[in-house]
């Protein structure tokens, strides 16, 4: 399809027009499904009444405080499960004792519904951002640990051998060779955490009734608003997308062209 | 050593041709095993040759005769053999200051550009940045680069790339180098051009270097000994003097005398390549037998 010269506008925007055609005809589908009656209206709102409720949660629920608060424990639980992550995974990499003790465990601790322990995390740190903060990073902790290890692990012999030819010590060896090796699975593993991060969060606010969007949905539930539940939750995935962007901006800066 | 001045150079020559009497290097009665009990394969066995200071000597030997091995030992990357390789009056164990080595596997780092690649040893020097990046923009040039500096190595093929290990390992002017088959990935053309850029730099810095082949032609091109190797265990079978005059280019390539090396030693590599071929083609179960 591709002709000489500049790439074709069609061809350019193609995944994009294809991706944001699809959603838009899976609306059209629930829009009928639901006006035929097909699917009942009170356990799914048409989609046109979402629409229409985005205007009321944004004028009446203080939708961009909601936002924020929601953008700023993903924000600190984000960032320290990277400060954190890394590190303990560069040394279970290093200390292959550490690593054969804990990888299970850390493997395990990457699919407990850590959710479930609220109430400990209650007694702990109180109704507060503190709790909800906690917990995501908790959630978000172990996939960055273990991709972070896997990705040290799978860096090429002949690279490393570079490395000793050369002279390189330990710590030179780690930053200039070892790491950027795994930046790649490493950004793998950011990924995964930050989906548990931002589950926790929403999910943790929803269930102790305090913050920021899990709040909104719990309240809007409660008040049987199910337009309003289903456009607030359109904001949970904006913050989501919000996420995902700027850490592809991040890794694509880091390591252009690989 | 900064820079590729001339001065710089004829004073290293110089000092090269009063050391010329002592070996570059020693590899007395190497041996090598890997694994243990009955499953023991001796990749390495009682190989011993001298290299002269500004000497280029191949060894080449079928694909699974221990030339990697050998490589990794010399590059000082396996510690752990019997005998002894000597570099000045030290016994190799660890990776020596003064060899530079190319790897067989592709071996450029996929995060930095081609000058940032090229530079990398340069940069662990500590070397301003300027100057790093005029020194691999020469070795860069040389390699026939020039207009990719700013690729990245998924954008080249894999005869660049290797190109790209070439001249990073260039860059900073070893006196002993190491090369495990750097130019397996190249076609032809480039691979008797590159040998003529090779030639010249080992003969301006009077550089020592053994080069690990597998093909008889560049080995008679470039070289002033050859090792010839034997297929399992590895030892040497036969080193044959290149009395080619110097300066030598590719051009040599369609001499009488050139051919007549290469059918000499080809004579020699045969018997081992067959019984590499055979012991291949055994392992995938018996097949007709050929040669
Ligand atoms: N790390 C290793 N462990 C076990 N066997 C090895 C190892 N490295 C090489 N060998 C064996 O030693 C022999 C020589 O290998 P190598 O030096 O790579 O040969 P070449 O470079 O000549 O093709 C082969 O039989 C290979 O299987
Ligand atoms: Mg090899």
């Amino acid at each position: 399809m591709a002709k000489a010269g500049a790439i074709p506008f069609t061809t350019r925007w193609m995944p994009e027009m294809f991706g944001i055609g699809t959603l838009v005809v899976a609306i059209l589908i629930f829009e009928l499904l639901v006006q035929s009656g097909v699917v009942n209206r009170f356990i799914i709102p048409p989609p046109s009444d979402v629409f229409l409720a985005f205007e009321r949660v944004v004028m009446e629920e203080d939708i961009l405080g909601r936002v924020r608060e929601t953008a700023f424990e993903m924000t600190v639980a984000g960032v320290a499960v990277v400060i954190v992550g890394i590190p303990i995974g560069a040394l279970l990499y290093r200390y292959s004792i550490w690593r054969r003790a804990l990888e299970d465990w850390i493997g395990a601790l990457a699919a407990a519904p850590i959710v479930l322990a609220f109430p400990l995390f209650l007694v702990l740190f109180g109704r507060s951002s503190t709790t909800i903060i906690v917990m995501a990073f908790f959630h978000g902790l172990a996939p960055i640990i273990l991709k972070t290890v896997e990705g040290l692990t799978a860096t090429r012999k002949v690279l490393i051998n570079v490395g000793r030819s050369l002279n390189m010590t330990s710590s030179q060896m780690f930053w200039k060779i070892l790491f950027p090796s795994a930046l790649p699975v490493i950004f793998t593993g950011i990924r995964l955490s930050w989906t548990f991060c931002l589950i926790t969060v929403v999910g943790v606010e929803f269930l102790i009734n305090l913050g920021g969007l899990g709040q909104l949905i719990n309240d809007l539930a409660e008040r049987y608003d199910l337009p309003g539940t289903y456009a607030s939750i359109c904001f949970v995935i904006f913050v989501s997308v919000l996420f995902f962007v700027i850490l592809e901006r991040i890794e694509s800066w880091l390591q252009p062209a690989r | 050593m900064t820079s590729l001045s001339s001065d710089s150079l004829s004073a290293r020559t110089a000092s090269a041709s009063l050391a010329a009497s002592a070996p570059a290097m020693v590899i007395d009665d190497v041996v090598k095993r890997f694994g243990r009990g009955t499953e023991v394969v001796t990749a390495v066995d009682h190989v011993s040759f001298n290299v002269a200071q500004g000497e280029f000597v191949s060894v080449i030997g079928p694909s699974g005769c221990g030339k990697s091995t050998l490589f990794n030992i010399i590059g000082g990357l396996l510690g752990d053999y019997e005998g002894n390789v000597l570099i000045g009056d030290e016994r190799i164990s660890a990776p020596h200051p003064e060899v530079g080595m190319v790897f067989q596997e592709e071996s450029t780092f996929p995060w930095r550009n081609v000058i940032d690649n090229v530079a990398f040893p340069l940069e662990l020097q500590g070397v301003a940045k300027s100057e790093r990046m005029d020194r691999a923009h020469h070795f860069i040039d040389m390699v026939g680069l020039a207009n990719f500096e700013k690729n990245y190595p998924s954008q080249l093929s894999g005869g660049m790339k290797q190109r790209v290990s070439i001249a990073r390992t260039l860059v900073s002017q070893p006196k002993i180098l190491l090369m495990d088959e750097p130019f397996a990935a190249l076609d032809e053309q480039t691979r008797l051009l590159l040998g003529d850029k090779i030639t010249q730099i080992q003969q301006q810095l009077n550089q020592t270097t053994l080069l690990i082949t597998h093909n008889l032609t560049e080995a008679v091109q470039l070289s002033d000994r050859i090792v010839v190797m034997t297929y399992r265990p590895g030892k040497v079978k036969r080193i044959v003097d290149i009395k080619l005059a110097r300066p030598r280019t590719s051009d040599v390539v369609g001499s009488d005398a050139f051919g007549h090396y290469v059918a000499e030693i080809w004579n020699d590599l045969r018997e081992e390549a067959s019984r590499g071929m055979a012991d291949s083609e055994s392992a995938a179960s018996r097949r007709g037998a050929h040669g």
